[in-house]
């Protein structure tokens, strides 16, 4: 691509992508996950998963988690830009490499095939510890816990024993120890 | 058992515990109850606009120059969409707006009803908030808060939406005490020691600037009364922004003009080769900054905004002072005075050379034009507008383009709310409703939309509404029947390839002034100027002043693109030597 000569158009250096999960709180309220989610869109943000729903019934608030990426400057700016919305309580935000950091994704498995396809691929899950939630003569469904690059590993391997449907939510994020987020 | 009033009677009673005086609308069947109600409430007086956008920038005009918030009502569907223009040119510019938007009853919500929009999904993204009430017994509350969002922290929009089921059913109102606490998103969160270190840096300095914006405008009067004090005391250069012109004398000799793509020779270079920025209530736009990699690279950057979010969004600043312009200020001041009552005499020195330099710059008289005595030149007219009217305490408002920036140029503001423009939306069309607003807060001032002929047939029907409520303003048309900023660039930037920018087929501003029942004037020669802008300022009617300028002149200085921020087009004499090469066309 030919370089831009112009004062405006330029679109300067690209800094390094780190990904980052942002918890926001917010009023359960219609429209919140719209302007949420909007604001992502409206701005240029990308949003890698995104996993809702109410913590506090009580007060009527929502805790939303989402994965996303970009460099430095943009993750600072989607924390004071999500701030100054009406609805958000607080902000909080970590780097998925953050060690007191649990983060955790859901699948549900659906695996079809014959008897012994279907025990080597409960071997094949069995670090993450696999519920059955149901079974029938030809087929399974598996609930697996696990970080997001885990499940992706594990669809990889379960192709070939008979993974037919892959239900999947966002990251949802918990701190270790006693301590919570702020 | 306490009185139940309508939802309708509600609006109303808020609007009055808000002390709003006048609404700008345009009424239609989802808000007929509204409109049912405005007879019982003598204290708001409802001005009708020709078309919703309209009404909206009238609304804005209004705020500006009075820094209350501006109401807006409207119907439903294209009520609702006519208005977002309006909104985001206010987002944009941080100005505070209340739109009240009738709705389909909330039973048809969603059923593709007549005259039904998602509103509130519409207005989301050029908004601060918007609410939709289904609960009458919400709607105080919510009206009360629509205030509350509009007004405090940086300004902005906001919109309610009352679906009309509910604008007829009733509940209970408690009447409304302002609470002097701001919300949690707008309070100050700097402390002593930014100040502190402020001072130190500024101590420091030798090329130091002040950089500011329309935080100064909007943090109140007392704003820029204390900006006045603070760079009088350091003996610091300033320049301001589109937005901030006017809360610094522009006549004073340590403000340096307006900076940016079309701003002075001095500003610009002052900014790219200063050691100290001090930027108080702007956001670093790119009509600013340019290209960001070479935007004064030398510089420690110093930001003062109320809004977190402005804070190293753009470019990255070394001290982040998030607060109330005026609350910062005064405390600087108050720091400056006690701890280093000598700062202006130990820092002469420091930055006389810095003023040698800009003196240097200054020489070169960026803002210099040919003159003719044939055809008027805008800059000349623009001039002798400013001449004219320099001693009546006169507002301006403008229309998007040259005659915008020349009007930037030429007329010199010495204090703030008297100039209202679109700045970051570029809205075309924004300045003929925005001075029905002003003269609508201002009703015995001189206020004069400086407009081109293409922008100001945007909304022209607007004159029918300064006709109505005899509003003297005056729409000074710089006529060159080009799209005269769109011409420039298709002129620098597209090999003279003018397409589409010339308008054929113009009304006759004249005779269209008397359809309205106004005045029109025409001026054609540089020698009949001064007396037909004086029989402008005489009439007491709205006036169309149609005035024939050169139709091919160009805005200078202009930041050329392919070059750094520091080398600027001067004008016509400075053009050979910098033609624009094939790469350089991406100018946006």
């Amino acid at each position: 691509m030919v370089k831009s000569k112009s004062a405006y158009s330029d679109p300067g250096k690209k800094g390094k992508l780190d990904t980052h999960i942002i918890v926001v709180w917010v009023d359960n309220e219609a429209g919140v996950l719209a302007r949420v989610v909007g604001l992502f869109s409206g701005r240029g943000y990308n949003i890698e998963s995104l996993a809702v729903a109410e913590v506090d019934p009580k007060r009527g608030i929502s805790r939303i988690t989402i994965v996303t990426t970009g460099t430095p400057q943009v993750i600072q700016q989607i924390k004071l830009q999500l701030g100054k919305l009406v609805p958000v309580h607080k902000v909080a935000d970590f780097m998925r490499g953050d060690k007191k950091i649990i983060f955790k994704e859901m699948a549900l498995l659906k695996l079809v095939g014959n008897n012994s396809k279907r025990n080597k691929a409960l071997k094949v899950c069995k670090k993450f510890n696999p519920v059955v939630l149901d079974k029938t003569q030809k087929s399974v469904v598996l609930q697996i816990t696990a970080l997001r690059r885990e499940i992706d590993t594990l669809m990889g391997d379960l192709k070939k024993f008979g993974l037919v449907s892959v239900s999947r939510t966002g990251a949802v994020a918990m701190t270790r120890g006693s301590e919570i987020f702020k | 058992m306490s009185k139940l009033y309508t939802g309708a009677e509600i609006v109303f009673k808020c609007m009055e515990d808000q002390r709003v005086e006048f609404i700008f609308g345009y009424p239609g069947g989802a808000v007929l109850p509204i409109y049912d109600e405005l007879k019982n409430h003598n204290s708001i007086k409802h001005i009708l606009a020709r078309h919703e956008q309209g009404a909206g920038h009238a609304a804005e005009g209004y705020a500006r120059s009075c820094g209350k918030p501006g109401v807006v009502l409207v119907t439903s569907g294209p009520g609702a969409t006519n208005v977002v223009t309006a909104l985001t040119d206010a987002y944009m510019d941080s100005i505070p707006l209340v739109c009240i938007s009738g709705q389909v009853p909330t039973h048809l919500i969603g059923t593709d009803a007549f005259q039904e929009c998602d509103t509130t999904g519409i207005t989301r993204p050029c908004t601060k908030h918007n609410w939709l009430v289904k609960d009458v017994k919400d709607l105080a509350k919510t009206i009360h808060k629509a205030f509350e969002v509009a007004t405090t922290g940086r300004p902005g929009p906001v919109l309610v939406d009352i679906p009309k089921d509910i604008q007829f059913q009733k509940a209970k109102y408690t009447n409304f005490k302002k609470q002097k606490k701001l919300n949690g998103k707008s309070n100050n969160r700097f402390s002593k020691k930014d100040i502190d270190k402020l001072i130190e840096m500024m101590g420091k300095a030798k090329q130091p600037i002040f950089y500011t914006g329309g935080g100064v405008i909007n943090s109140g009067p007392k704003a820029s009364e204390e900006l006045r004090e603070l760079v009088s005391i350091t003996g610091f250069p300033i320049t301001s922004t589109l937005q901030g012109l006017g809360s610094f004398p522009g006549d004073d000799n340590q403000f340096l003009g307006m900076l940016g793509m079309h701003g002075t020779y001095e500003a610009n270079n002052a900014m790219h080769d200063c050691d100290l920025m001090i930027n108080i209530g702007a956001r670093f736009d790119d009509r600013i900054t340019g290209k960001i990699d070479e935007f004064s690279p030398k510089s420690k950057k110093v930001h003062i905004d109320i809004d977190p979010s402005s804070i190293n969004k753009n470019v990255k600043v070394d001290l982040p002072i998030v607060g109330d312009v005026s609350e910062v200020i005064s405390l600087l001041i108050k720091t400056i005075k006690k701890h280093k009552p000598n700062f202006l005499k130990s820092n002469k020195e420091n930055i006389s050379k810095w003023w040698e330099q800009i003196g240097k710059w200054r020489s070169v008289n960026s803002l210099n034009f040919i003159n003719s005595d044939k055809t008027i030149k805008p800059q000349f007219a623009i001039q002798r507008l400013y001449e004219l009217t320099k001693n009546k305490d006169t507002f301006i408002t403008t229309e998007v383009g040259q005659h915008q920036m020349w009007a930037a140029q030429h007329y010199k503001f010495d204090k703030p709310n008297r100039w209202m423009t679109s700045g970051g939306l570029g809205t075309m069309g924004y300045g003929l409703p925005a001075a029905v607003g002003v003269q609508i807060a201002h009703p015995d001032k001189l206020v004069v939309d400086i407009a081109g002929e293409a922008s100001v047939l945007m909304t022209m029907q607007e004159m029918s509404t300064a006709v109505q409520y005899n509003l003297p303003i005056k729409i000074f048309i710089l006529n060159n029947e080009y799209m005269g900023m769109v011409r420039q660039w298709q002129e620098l930037l597209h090999e003279k390839n003018y397409s589409e920018s010339y308008t054929a087929a113009l009304p006759d501003f004249v005779k269209l002034a008397e359809a309205y029942g106004c005045v029109g004037i025409r001026a054609k020669t540089p020698d009949e100027l001064d007396q037909k802008i004086q029989e402008m300022i005489d009439v007491k009617k709205p006036v169309i002043f149609d005035c024939l300028v050169d139709k091919e002149e160009n805005c200078f200085p202009m930041i050329p693109s392919g070059k750094p921020h520091n080398q600027m087009l001067l004008g016509p004499n400075d053009q050979k030597e910098n033609k624009i090469t094939g790469k350089g066309k991406t100018l946006v």
